[in-house]
């Protein structure tokens, strides 16, 4: 009874929705012309340093970082040309090249490499160029001291790169090109301190689980081809509504696998966290603001699959909604500093999952919060990096505690991102968890319930890594001498913090909401049960609550230097990523192992063991025949006389008969 | 004349010639039951050759004879040879190869 | 048909006789036999060509061929009757009986009258033939022509022995017959020549040694391996001989006739040139 109605609940009603816009892209032209050299740029970047050499160790950073820089600028200008566009022509195709073609005439699959600038793509470019520009110049200071500085700016400049030709593609296989683009340079990035056994085993962890996404993505794409002919956005977004709803459901719950595993939602999202392994401008970069968002890319640029098959939005908003309460649990337990915010990460995620699961309703705001969240959440990781940069690259926040004295500008610049995550009025979290917390309470109460303990945990686990860090008595030891970073690390954190204190002006007028319609469609408004301005002090309370317990529970208190071990079974959960890995080793290494090993025995014992025994079986019997060679010239003449009696007798018999 | 006779002549010379192969070591008689295989048959192609009324068969014969005695030739040179290196005119001791 | 039905036994046994004869020279001479046979029977079958040519190339140069490689591999070989392969001799008899069974059980299921050669051989056995090889069989005789010449030539080859020591000459064969001599005591003369007497006057006597015994040397290997040895004089036969010559019995009459039976042995005694090259045979 209980099931039936919540299963009921579950189901999001999208009945009556509008068409999903189809994209016909018109021809760049002008200043848009140029847009391949977004990609070009960092493109030429990884070349040059990741084949230069140790030639280009001198001034290999500045040369990363400049192309990042040249990518961004080129952005911004595309930006401004596309606003001075009209709403119904912002959507602009480049055709590069014809990458492959196959078939015979009448049925010709042909795969082009072209680029689709809309709305949605120029946001993205923003996002990544603007904040990979940061995160560069905030490299430059933070791997000032690693020898292998230059072949690290190559690697994050293939990242940028490949996240370009994700984002700018203007169909799957594209996009497929890009997806595994980034999920190369993650796995390179991840173990970039390769010396840590650690390190090496995170990136092989990434990279495996996010195999299994790719799966997803590739059997996706290749029911697209069979179902469409074709593997454009326009093509597909024509054709969607003349398809049948099993198949669509079919390529979302596909697509939907492939965004769990590159997005990191459950049940693909034990990698995350092992992730924070690589150098912390990673984490901000790949694994905080953009290729763990491109699963919540992938939702809502197929939008035109996910509003035809209903049952997959269902499932997005699912896991969105189980995801964002599992990194907030998880991150509430930890002490590693990055590992908190990694939690966070994921949590904030599942909010954009959930909004993208939402439908028309929700994708502007499943991307206004992907924005701002790329803001505060890379200005929290730059910090946290910053935090490390001053302590000898301590992560325990178990030996932090009152920094704020020390590393004012960190203290400053995190303590506003801070305010953004939990959602302080007025700041960009504050508009963007807002507007998703509504609209999950517009479509279903259950969905829009837990989004709203979500907020105030992430108000809990957030003060929490506050007061650990920068309040309270001083935990690091004697050697620990705290400084402050930088100037060329500190500026981007400057930037960053601004950027998460006013990244909520994107939706002032909605502008962001009609921004993105020629991509999503028009929202039609949707009717609350209660007025806006309740839930926004309902949501105020709730995180209010939350930073609250945090006070009670970890700043009256001492902290203790070693994490306390007799802790409630719930803590104890949070701490081993809620058994994620248990049950990842427990239900498919294992069984895997054992299977392979079973395979192994059977390919040794019944398959090797066939076929020894054939020969064994030869061998014996020819050692058997081999006798009849005994070297006697008159045994072979008497075989010979045997063999000519056959053959009179032979024809003898046939003669008489 | 009938034929029959001859040919069963020869059948029987031939078995006999068979039978020294198979049974004598000495390569010198073992290659005389050879010739008297080969004789054999000489007797029955002249006999068919009287059969069919024509000389063909007797071509044959004479061909056969010419052939033997190259064959003797070179099949006695062999045994000299084998006899100087091994010491021994039996067939049975050149059995080395084998398995 | 008279000398077919006389003919044929003998054939039959003479080829029987070669299965069973122990020496190969037997065999040898019982071949001729079947083969001089089988001419007669080529002679009565209308083909005078082929019964010249039976006697002259398979009797006369064939046969002979294989008596000389008799002689050369020597009459010591002796032909072993035991059986070594397993079965061989059981499995050669039963398989040739059904053999010619089944051959001569085939060749009476017809019965054919010959149509005779006296058209064939009109203008002649010898001409015919001769037409027939130089039009229809020319290329078959050419071959054969080649044939013949390489089986020539192979056995050369095969008879060739490539010499790989330098030829020794007189000088080197005496120094090295004194070396042998001093390395192994080996007696440096040539071999003691056979007991010769005025009545066996034949090299199957072995002479006797001063104390009377046989000198084994002194017969030739290929004698031995026969088992002709004639057996040594006894004292009492010289004696005998001794009194028909009338030389008188003396005291020393038994030693001296031994003395005179070894006179051969002494390297000084005058035997040396006809006898001594067997030495290093």
């Amino acid at each position: 009874m209980t099931v039936t109605m919540l299963t009921n609940a579950l189901l999001v009603s999208t009945a009556g929705a509008t068409e999903p816009p189809v994209v016909e892209p018109a021809a760049a032209d002008g200043a848009l012309s140029l847009l391949w050299l977004v990609i070009a740029l960092p493109a030429l970047g990884a070349a040059v340093l990741l084949l230069a050499g140790r030639r280009s160790d001198s001034w290999g950073h500045l040369l990363g970082t400049a192309t990042v820089a040249g990518s961004f600028l080129v952005s911004l200008v595309s930006f401004i040309a596309l606003l001075g566009r009209d709403e119904g022509d912002r959507s602009v195709g480049q055709h590069l090249w014809t990458w492959f073609e196959v078939g015979l005439d009448g049925r010709v699959f042909s795969a082009d490499l072209a680029l689709l600038y809309d709305p949605l793509s120029a946001l993205f470019l923003l996002l990544i160029t603007g904040v990979g520009a940061l995160i560069h110049v905030y490299s430059i200071g933070y791997m000032a001291l690693d020898p292998r500085r230059r072949r690290f700016f190559g690697y994050l400049n293939l990242f940028i790169a490949a996240m370009l030709v994700l984002v700018l593609s203007d169909g799957y296989l594209g996009l497929f090109l890009g997806w595994e683009g980034v999920g190369l340079a993650s796995y390179l990035l991840i173990g970039f301190f390769q010396h840590k056994p650690s390190a090496a085993a995170a990136a092989k962890k990434a990279f495996v689980v996010n195999r299994v996404g790719d799966v997803g993505m590739v059997l996706a794409l290749a029911l697209i081809i069979a179902t469409f002919g074709t593997v454009s956005f326009a093509g597909i977004s024509a054709a969607s509504s003349q398809v049948g709803e099993g198949t669509l459901t079919a390529i979302g719950f596909l697509l939907l696998l492939a965004a769990c595993g590159k997005s990191a939602q459950v049940p693909l999202q034990s990698w995350l966290l092992d992730a924070m392994e690589g150098p912390t401008p990673v984490s901000a970069l790949i694994h905080a603001a953009t290729m763990v968002t491109a699963g919540v890319y992938l939702v809502v640029r197929s939008n035109f699959i996910f509003e035809n098959a209903e049952i997959a939005q269902t499932g997005v908003v699912v896991v969105g909604t189980v995801t964002l309460l599992w990194g907030a649990v998880i991150g509430c337990a930890k002490d590693d500093i990055k590992k908190v915010l990694a939690g966070s990460t994921m949590s904030q995620i599942g909010y954009m999952m959930l909004a993208a699961g939402l439908g028309v309703a929700g994708y502007a705001y499943a991307i206004f919060h992907l924005l701002t969240h790329g803001f505060f959440k890379a200005n929290m990781f730059l910090g946290a990096g910053s935090v490390m940069h001053g302590m000898n690259d301590e992560v325990d926040m178990r030996r932090y505690g009152a920094l704020r004295a020390a590393m004012p500008i960190t203290f400053a610049t995190f303590a506003l991102g801070y305010l953004a995550i939990i959602g302080f009025p007025g700041f960009s979290g504050f508009w963007s968890k807002d507007r998703i917390i509504e609209t999950a309470l517009a479509e279903n109460w259950v969905v829009g319930v837990a989004a709203l303990i979500g907020a105030g945990v992430t108000a809990f686990y957030m003060t929490r890594l506050m007061l650990m860090t920068f309040f309270g008595e001083k935990r690091w030891a004697d050697e620990v001498h705290p400084h402050e970073s930088p100037k060329v690390m500190t500026t981007p954190l400057i930037v960053l913090a601004a950027l998460s204190v006013v990244g909520g002006v994107l939706i002032l007028g909605n502008w962001l909401k009609d921004w993105l319609t020629p991509v999503v469609g028009k929202a039609e408004p949707h009717d609350l049960p209660v007025p806006v301005i309740v839930i926004t002090i309902a949501i105020t309370l709730v995180v209010a609550v939350g930073v609250a317990l945090a006070w009670f529970l970890v700043g009256r208190r001492e902290v203790p230097r070693t994490a306390p071990t007799d802790v409630s079974f719930v803590t104890r959960a949070a701490r081993a990523d809620l058994y994620g890995d248990a049950v990842n080793e427990g239900l498919f290494m294992r069984p895997g192992q054992r299977l392979t090993r079973g395979l192994g025995t059977f390919d040794h014992s019944v398959v090797d063991g066939t076929v020894r025994g054939t020969a064994g079986t030869f061998m014996a019997s020819s050692s058997l025949f081999r006798r009849m060679q005994n070297g006697y010239v008159r045994s072979y003449a008497l075989s010979l006389l045997a063999g000519a009696l056959l053959v009179m007798v032979a024809l003898l018999v046939v003669t008489i008969a | 004349m009938d034929v029959t006779p001859f040919i069963a002549l020869s059948a029987i010379l031939f078995t006999i010639g068979c039978v020294g192969v198979l049974t004598r070591r000495n390569a010198i008689v073992v290659f005389m039951s050879v010739e008297l295989q080969l004789n054999a048959t000489n007797l029955a192609l002249v006999t068919f050759a009287r059969m069919h009324g024509n000389l063909d068969g007797q071509v044959a014969a004479f061909f056969v004879m010419v052939v033997a005695a190259a064959e003797v030739v070179v099949g006695l040179a062999i045994i000299m040879t084998i006899f100087r290196t091994r010491r021994s005119a039996s067939v049975d001791d050149a059995s080395l190869l084998k398995y | 048909m008279i000398a077919f039905w006389v003919l044929a036994p003998i054939m039959v046994l003479a080829a029987l006789g070669i299965l069973f004869a122990r020496k190969a020279v037997h065999a040898a001479l019982l071949l001729a036999v079947v083969m001089i046979s089988l001419s007669i029977l080529y002679l009565v079958q209308d083909a005078p060509f082929l019964f010249v040519v039976q006697i002259i190339v398979y009797t006369g140069a064939i046969l002979m061929l294989f008596l000389f490689v008799l002689m050369l591999v020597g009459v010591d070989a002796a032909d072993s009757v035991v059986e070594t392969i397993p079965g061989q001799r059981v499995m050669a008899v039963l398989l040739g009986l059904a053999f010619g069974g089944v051959l001569t059980l085939g060749v009476a299921q017809v019965s054919v009258q010959a149509a005779g050669l006296a058209e064939a051989n009109a203008g002649g056995n010898i001409e015919g033939l001769a037409g027939l090889l130089f039009s229809s069989y020319v290329f078959a005789f050419q071959a054969t022509a080649a044939l013949l010449i390489t089986a020539a030539l192979g056995a050369m080859v095969l008879a060739h022995r490539e010499r790989l020591t330098p030829k020794l000459g007189q000088a080197e064969l005496a120094a090295q017959r004194m070396r042998d001599y001093a390395e192994h005591g080996k007696h440096p003369g040539p071999l003691p020549a056979p007991g010769v007497y005025a009545r066996h006057n034949s090299v199957d006597t072995p002479a006797l040694l001063p104390d009377g015994s046989i000198s084994e040397l002194s017969i030739s290997r290929v004698l031995a391996a026969r088992g002709v040895i004639g057996s040594a004089s006894d004292a009492a036969d010289i004696d005998r001989v001794t009194r028909q010559i009338g030389r008188g019995a003396d005291a020393d009459d038994d030693v001296h006739a031994s003395h005179e039976g070894e006179g051969a042995d002494g390297p000084a005694e005058g035997h040396d040139g006809t006898d001594g090259g067997r030495s290093w045979t």
